[in-house]
């Protein structure tokens, strides 16, 4: 995956706190391949009407070039579903502003790509104000971690960790296969020490106990 | 060393190599996957790899498994593909496979706890939020996303980011009625959907210590829905006793090993936590949720509050300071990881015996295993005579992928972990409770206080 480190592009708001992963995505899209694509199911059931008409009011339909979200508290809080990322990413979604997100939804963004932006509340309603009816262009730098619209230059917070990673683009089994050595020695060590951790029974046949035991 | 958390010790027992930013490199010694696993044994084959340890890998069917008419392999080709999927690739990686057809089969995360692949001390992930049950046992357990189940494939490790600690310590004794599910829907509701967010939770206190291992797995399953990393419990005597001769626990000599290290796993009395949360267990009272996240939960006596999002209340047809306490409902849910464990049932029969319910409604044991062992108790007579549906296991009608649905608009009780929009079908209104609230509510087709049922009445199916 290619790494970045600025981005400028049409940022829409979301007024809403707790857009969930179920939003992001719901789970009848999730069997899905990814090779097919899966911005057409970002937030389906919010921008989609029952009879499967796009809602005309929902900023996503208005904008659909929009490349960055400012978005309300706890931003992907909930399940663990990687296609809530593909969603966005797939969209067309390069970075998500918000006062907090989901931890493991914030974990999965940054192994696509995709940028979570966490901000003071003071900054996102500042953000908000300068959003002309909810659009305008943003700039977003990874190495100074700050949004800039207009005039308006605002840090955001980011785990380190996962700004190098974003920026160097980097693929975690790839770096992983440089430590095999020293995982190989953790685990003959820890074989030693944690004998009962390792499962040594057999997989035996279908137990028709009833209680398991 | 004094001065430890749980967390801590864990923590150092699992750490590979430091890297100089901070980043950890983790053991992983259990990586239970589900059919939801496609997207990272995808990723594997597009690199031509292999699972690194096939042998502390298990596969569990349960997203997409049909309840009812188990032979038809899944309600439509497509959930027949997601089904046979995982069972290819456990067939092709080598891996321990709970399919569709094995009498073991269940939700994961009663699975590996029932099998005792679950222990104190491990580190347990799997791609799926509620992996944080796992830590009602001392383990360090919690979900992961695709590219990192692919990593945990291909390395049987995980670069992590130490979390910050949090205590939340419940003091004093439960009110006779009060369930884990009620503590946990308490503290959210205190804290936020957000509020533990980057935090490993300790849950402590005399409370915790009194709940039963099924319970504290209902406690530690909810951590996610308050944001938190994991939740964990030290393991105790009611851990080692849940544990000792299941199948895949250490047995002989080993299990004696096995308890003099796992006594270890506890936070010394001077061990600081970046957080100490402390609730008193009498405030805890029956809870339902009334919005639309978790954090939107109150006493069953409550009414909905004056300041309650417009989003919210549009979406599940309420109104500001309307009365919990008999809200009409058109179905009921008794499922899912979180509470539909043989407790859970016996909690839910032990309300329902000799009623019939109001409202339709389906009962999903945890896993299959619970299912013959509630039907040797008779507890699938007393959903049966009341007017519900038995059905097989799986996660069913919590995250609605397998068929099982709520139609738009209907309002449902359920025993699951999230209301969100749409999470138990497009347009379905979910009301979060525990099993004994789910049967009262079925029994009155409303909202109700389960308490005056259990007056007088032994558990059902309890010896």
């Amino acid at each position: 995956m290619a790494g970045w480190r600025n981005h400028t592009g049409l940022a829409v708001a979301l007024p809403m706190e707790g857009i969930d992963t179920d939003q992001l995505i719901p789970a009848r899209f999730m069997s899905t391949p990814r090779a097919e694509g899966y911005g057409r199911f970002l937030l389906h059931d919010l921008r989609i009407d029952r009879e499967g008409k796009p809602r005309a009011d929902h900023p996503l339909n208005r904008h659909p070039e929009a490349s960055i979200l400012l978005a309300g508290r706890n931003f992907g809080g909930g399940s663990s579903r990687e296609a809530a990322v593909y969603a966005l990413v797939d969209f067309g979604i390069k970075a998500v502003i918000a006062p907090s997100f989901g931890d493991i939804f914030a974990g999965n963004a940054v192994n696509n790509g995709l940028l979570s932006a966490r901000i003071s509340d003071a900054d996102h309603a500042k953000l908000s104000n300068a959003l002309d009816s909810g659009v305008g262009t943003l700039t977003i730098d990874l190495e100074t971690c700050q949004i800039t619209l207009g005039d308006l230059t605002r840090p955001f917070a980011l785990d380190p960790v996962w700004r190098t990673k974003l920026i160097e683009g980097w693929d975690d089994i790839v770096l992983t296969a440089k430590h095999a050595h020293a995982i190989a020695a953790f685990t003959q060590k820890d074989r030693a020490t944690r004998p009962w951790a390792y499962l040594n029974t057999e997989f035996s046949p279908p137990n028709q106990n009833p209680t398991g035991a | 060393m004094s001065g430890q958390t749980l967390f801590d010790r864990l923590w150092r027992s699992h750490e590979i190599f430091r890297r100089d930013d901070g980043a950890s490199l983790l053991w992983v010694d259990r990586h239970l996957v589900h059919e939801g696993s496609h997207h990272a044994f995808g990723k594997l084959g597009m690199r031509g790899l292999k699972v690194a340890n096939p042998d502390l890998t298990i596969a569990v069917s349960d997203h997409y498994v049909p309840t009812r008419e188990r032979a038809s392999g899944g309600t439509n080709d497509d959930i027949r593909r997601m089904i046979a999927t995982l069972e290819t690739n456990a067939k092709t990686h080598g891996i321990r496979h709970f399919g569709l057809n094995d009498p073991r089969q269940g939700i994961v995360h009663v699975t590996g706890p029932e099998q005792g692949l679950t222990l104190p001390g491990l580190m347990v992930v799997c791609g799926d939020s509620h992996t944080s049950t796992h830590g009602a046992f001392g383990a360090f357990a919690f979900g992961i996303g695709a590219t990192e189940v692919a990593h945990v494939l291909a390395t049987q490790t995980l670069w992590q980011t130490r979390p910050k600690t949090m205590r939340l310590t419940f003091n004093g004794v439960l009110a006779d009625g009060v369930t884990a599910k009620d503590m946990a829907l308490h503290w959210i509701a205190k804290l936020g959907s957000d509020g533990a967010r980057g935090h490993a939770i300790e849950y402590a206190g005399s409370a915790v210590r009194a709940l039963s291992m099924e319970a504290r797995m209902t406690l530690c399953n909810l951590s996610i829905e308050g944001g938190a990393k994991c939740g964990m419990i030290a393991p105790d005597e009611t851990t080692f006793a849940y544990l000792k001769s299941r199948p895949f626990a250490p047995s002989g000599p080993q299990w004696d090993e096995a308890v003099d290290d796992w006594q270890a796993l506890q936070s010394d009395a001077d061990a600081a936590f970046d957080r100490e949360i402390e609730i008193d267990a009498s405030d805890v009272a029956p809870t339902v949720t009334w919005g639309i996240v978790p954090e939107q939960a109150a006493a069953i006596s409550d009414t909905v509050p004056a300041n309650a999002p417009q989003d919210a209340l549009e979406y599940m047809g309420l109104k500001a300071g309307q009365s919990l306490n008999g809200l009409p409902i058109d179905q009921v849910f008794i499922g899912s990881c979180t509470n539909a464990r043989i407790e859970d049932l016996r909690a839910a029969a032990a309300v329902m015996a000799g009623h019939r319910a109001k409202v339709p409604g389906t009962v999903s044991p945890g896993s299959m295993i619970v299912k013959r062992l509630a039907e040797a108790e008779g507890l699938d007579r007393i959903f049966v005579d009341a007017g519900l549906d038995w059905v097989a296991s799986g996660c069913s009608m919590c995250v609605a992928m397998n068929g099982d649905v709520v139609a738009p608009g209907k309002r449902c009780a359920s025993t699951t972990n999230r209301n969100f929009r749409g999470r138990q079908g497009p347009g379905a209104r979910t009301h979060l409770m525990s099993p004994a609230m789910v049967a009262a509510a079925a029994v009155t087709g409303e909202l109700t206080d389960a308490r005056p049922f259990l007056k007088d009445r032994p558990l059902a199916g309890a010896a």
